[in-house]
């Protein structure tokens, strides 16, 4: 979902920025507010920091034929809510622009949009209508995670879309064409990446149950299994 | 069950990753002789697929630094793997032998 470096429209650029910077600000004030009320979920906010470490930084191979990554997302959104991640997303993006040359400075802005805020407001999102729907504990992680994965990369296709429009088909045509490199080779991805939650998870609840229920992610009668 | 259905998550995990290496098979050589690159990164092709869009377009910016060669690159990822792996290990060390001291200790109460 890495836009290059120089691969969006100054105007594009910019836009995407000046649009992530307040999720990115508010994210921090609440980290800071939480780590002072609560400083026993610090442990936490690194389990799922480390995470989309460790999973945006695995590059899989998929059936199309090309490799892309998860982002791990997912797991942070459930626990600390959405604006959480923006900030531990753009440590990410940071790194990976900076030392890598994989995403860049310039469509920093861009892949934080994606990855560290429309991912992560789709997991949380998913993850409590899943839980009104009463749907069993483990799926509903799997669902909310790999639906937060895919859509990251749906956003990254219409970002590109908005900004290169197709010639004859306009932004419509541009996004199947991005979609098609970007979304389709995501979909077994996704997949892992929601398996892979759902295993941190369950770790989490077998070992960090009350933390758990104090965050609100799962009721007390769940924990007990 | 729990630690069951981790295990069988953790074998789809890893059957989705070896399946598309067993099933993509490399195309032949095109007319140039070369051959097809296979499993290249989706940030590459889209780049690619920006240059069929539109043609005249030039990237405005370039990276400031750029790994000297696919294996520093590769040196830089596994370090970011690894400060990630380490943090959970470190955790789930740290979660283990908790709940581990907490039942023994619970063990000593009831004595």
């Amino acid at each position: 979902m890495h836009i290059m470096e120089g691969f969006l429209p100054v105007k594009h650029a910019i836009g995407w920025s000046i649009a992530s910077a307040p999720f990115v600000a508010y994210g921090l004030r609440s980290i800071n507010k939480r780590i002072k009320e609560k400083p026993e979920q610090r442990m936490l906010l690194g389990v799922a920091a480390a995470f989309t470490f460790v999973l945006s930084a695995l590059k899989m191979p998929s059936v199309t034929g090309s490799c892309s990554h998860p982002t791990g997302t997912g797991l942070g959104a459930i626990l600390f809510g959405p604006v959480a991640m923006a900030p531990i997303g753009m440590v990410v993006l940071l790194f990976q622009a900076i030392l890598l040359a994989h995403g860049g400075l310039t469509t920093l802005g861009a892949n934080i949009f994606s990855m560290a805020i429309v991912g992560p407001f789709a997991a949380a999102a998913i993850y409590r209508l899943a839980k009104a729907a009463r749907l069993p504990f483990g799926f509903s992680i799997f669902l909310a995670a790999s639906c937060a994965d895919l859509l990251t990369y749906v956003t990254t296709s219409a970002q590109l879309a908005f900004a290169f429009p197709d010639p004859v088909g306009g932004i419509t045509a541009s996004f199947v064409k991005f979609a098609g490199v970007f979304a389709i080779t995501q979909i077994p991805l996704a997949i892992s990446e929601g398996l892979l939650t759902a295993v941190v998870m369950n770790a989490l609840v077998r070992f960090n149950s009350r933390e758990l229920q104090e965050m609100d992610v799962t009721a007390p009668q769940e924990v007990q299994a | 069950m729990k630690r069951y259905q981790n295990m069988l998550m953790m074998i789809a995990v890893i059957a989705l990753v070896a399946l598309p290496l067993w099933m993509v098979k490399r195309p032949a050589p095109g007319a140039d002789g070369k051959e097809v690159q296979i499993f290249a990164g989706s940030d590459d092709k889209a780049k690619d697929l920006v240059g069929t869009i539109s043609p005249d377009y030039k990237p405005w910016f370039t990276p400031l630094m750029e790994p000297p060669s696919g294996e520093i690159g590769s040196l830089l990822f596994a370090l970011q793997a690894a400060l990630g792996a380490g943090f959970i290990g470190y955790w789930y060390g740290c979660a283990r032998t908790r709940a581990k001291l907490d039942q023994a200790n619970h063990r000593a109460a009831r004595c």
